[in-house]
């Protein structure tokens, strides 16, 4: 099932959303990233920038300064935005949940239980893109529209202007689903499979 | 005759070199999604290849950059005989073309000091651009490799001092649960490289060098190749897929390197490359300089 969403989204939209489905993203994203989060959660930074709603990329952009003109309030136009292994920022996930308010994540390579059970507690949900095609993402960037935390660089928190920013797939949803679990499960029971083939007692 | 290579054209090369290998991937990696392409089974990683290779074609067409993680700068040269160089400006030539890159492009500088975490954006720092020197029996040939290893698959790097009595079978075990832990964090399908033997320095070298070797290249050592076809199977075998949403298509191979070791030590060590393989070289001879992969 495809859904599309206009961003900021509420509750019943994500809860919504199931395991496989796919999600087009329309109008704004914030990035963030480890120095972003470790700023904001464990050193106490807060941001003048509201997130309640909103979906969170894990990314750290390249980026050029321009003279700040309407298509580029921040000062930055995008040059390559890609996305970053979540799985670093797994403990993050229920605080940008409680404290700002987010309601989609979108990474590569999943999120582990405490995030899964945020998601289902809070009504959230993680969306997959593909790790290492920031060429194609890149093209579902409008604009950088605002910046905060800038003295993070590049791992500042970033609102981009998105349009048609997908489709991903949903990986982790609200309802206790995740493919990333599944998949590892699996992965696990081959093992021994793997090892007997090999010779490996 | 002798080759003579000034540190100034070396400077622009590794700037070249840079900015080339970040936007352009080489052949034998687009090779090897074709081949992933045609075999693998699972639906989700149908697309998510297609995807992959998609965005390989976008990057060129956009001359944009494939993935958004410049990753940590390493360049490997290799000096051939009758070849004269300043091995000291050459170093700090990389170091300058690397730096160069980064402002003039510009790319993210991915590189921090370790404990203030300071990026001074240059992609420079204490020991990077990471440079590895190494003496070859080609005559009037010197050839730079440049590699912008990223992040993901780096920070799957495993290494284990096993002993002889776990043998072989340590090895292979060592192998595919380091594949299970790195599941989809790594970016697959993967080059996975396993470091067989050395000290755990040079074990974890090799490792690097088996995961950034060309797709189709294989062990010199018999033991080696050997090992490799057996350990690609067996990782493969795992179901783990492209981004490790499930499938046939986990690692495009596993490469193994060997070198001689202790009497009693068996060590072993996994680094892994992702599917965005970018490597870029320039290969410096008495007609000139000529850019490949």
């Amino acid at each position: 099932m495809h859904h599309e969403l206009r961003m900021p989204c509420t509750e019943a939209d994500v809860r919504k959303l199931r395991i496989g489905d796919h999600v087009t993203l329309q109008d704004r994203l914030f990035g963030i990233r480890d120095a972003t989060q470790i700023a904001m959660f464990d050193q106490g930074r807060t941001t003048r920038l509201d997130l309640r709603g909103h979906a969170v990329i894990h990314t750290a952009p390249n980026v050029r300064r321009v003279d700040k003109r309407a298509t580029n309030d921040s000062g930055y136009e995008a040059i390559c935005v890609g996305t970053t292994t979540s799985d670093r920022m797994e403990r993050f996930s229920r605080p940008l949940m409680e404290r700002e308010g987010v309601r989609i994540i979108i990474g590569k390579g999943g999120l582990r239980e405490q995030s899964q059970k945020a998601f289902a507690e809070l009504g959230g949900v993680y969306l997959a893109i593909i790790g290492g095609t920031a060429a194609l993402e890149t093209t579902w960037i409008e604009a950088i529209e605002d910046v905060d935390l800038d003295d993070l660089n590049p791992e500042s928190l970033w609102q981009f202007r998105i349009r048609d920013f997908g489709p991903l797939l949903v990986a982790m949803d609200s309802h206790g689903g995740s493919l990333y679990a599944t998949v590892q499960a699996e992965a696990e029971a081959r093992r021994a499979a793997a090892l007997a083939k090999l010779g490996v007692a | 005759m002798t080759l003579h290579v000034d540190a100034t054209l070396v400077e622009e090369v590794a700037k070249l070199l840079y900015i080339r290998a970040l936007k352009i991937l080489p052949d034998d990696i687009k090779d090897g999604f074709a081949r992933i392409a045609a075999s693998e089974t699972d639906g989700t990683a149908q697309s998510v290849i297609a995807t992959m290779v998609e965005n390989i074609a976008v990057a060129e067409r956009t001359e944009n950059l494939l993935c958004q993680d410049t990753g940590i700068p390493i360049f490997r040269v290799q000096i051939g005989r009758d070849v004269a160089v300043d091995g000291f400006a050459l170093k700090q030539a990389l170091a300058r073309g690397t730096e160069r890159a980064t402002r003039e492009h510009p790319l993210r500088s991915s590189v921090v000091h370790p404990i203030t975490r300071q990026n001074a954006h240059t992609s420079c720092g204490a020991h990077v651009p990471v440079i590895d020197i190494d003496f070859v029996d080609m005559q009037e040939t010197l050839r730079i490799e440049m590699i912008p290893k990223g992040s993901g698959s780096e920070n799957g790097s495993f290494l284990q001092m096993l002993i002889p009595a776990d043998g072989v079978a340590g090895v292979k075990r060592f192998v595919v649960d380091a594949a299970l832990k790195a599941g989809g964090k790594v970016c697959p399908p993967t080059i996975l490289g396993v470091g067989v033997g050395g000290t755990s320095d040079l074990c974890m070298h090799l490792a690097k060098v088996a995961a950034t070797r060309p797709l189709g290249s294989r062990c010199t050592d018999e033991q080696g190749a050997a090992l490799e076809a057996a350990l690609g199977e067996a990782v493969n075998s795992l179901g783990i897929g492209p981004q490790g949403l499930g499938g046939d298509s986990t690692a495009f191979a596993v490469h193994v390197e060997v070198a001689a070791t202790h009497i009693t030590m068996n060590p072993v060590a996994v680094n892994i490359q992702c599917h965005s393989a970018r490597r870029a070289s320039a290969t410096f001879t008495p007609s000139g300089v000529e850019i490949g992969f």
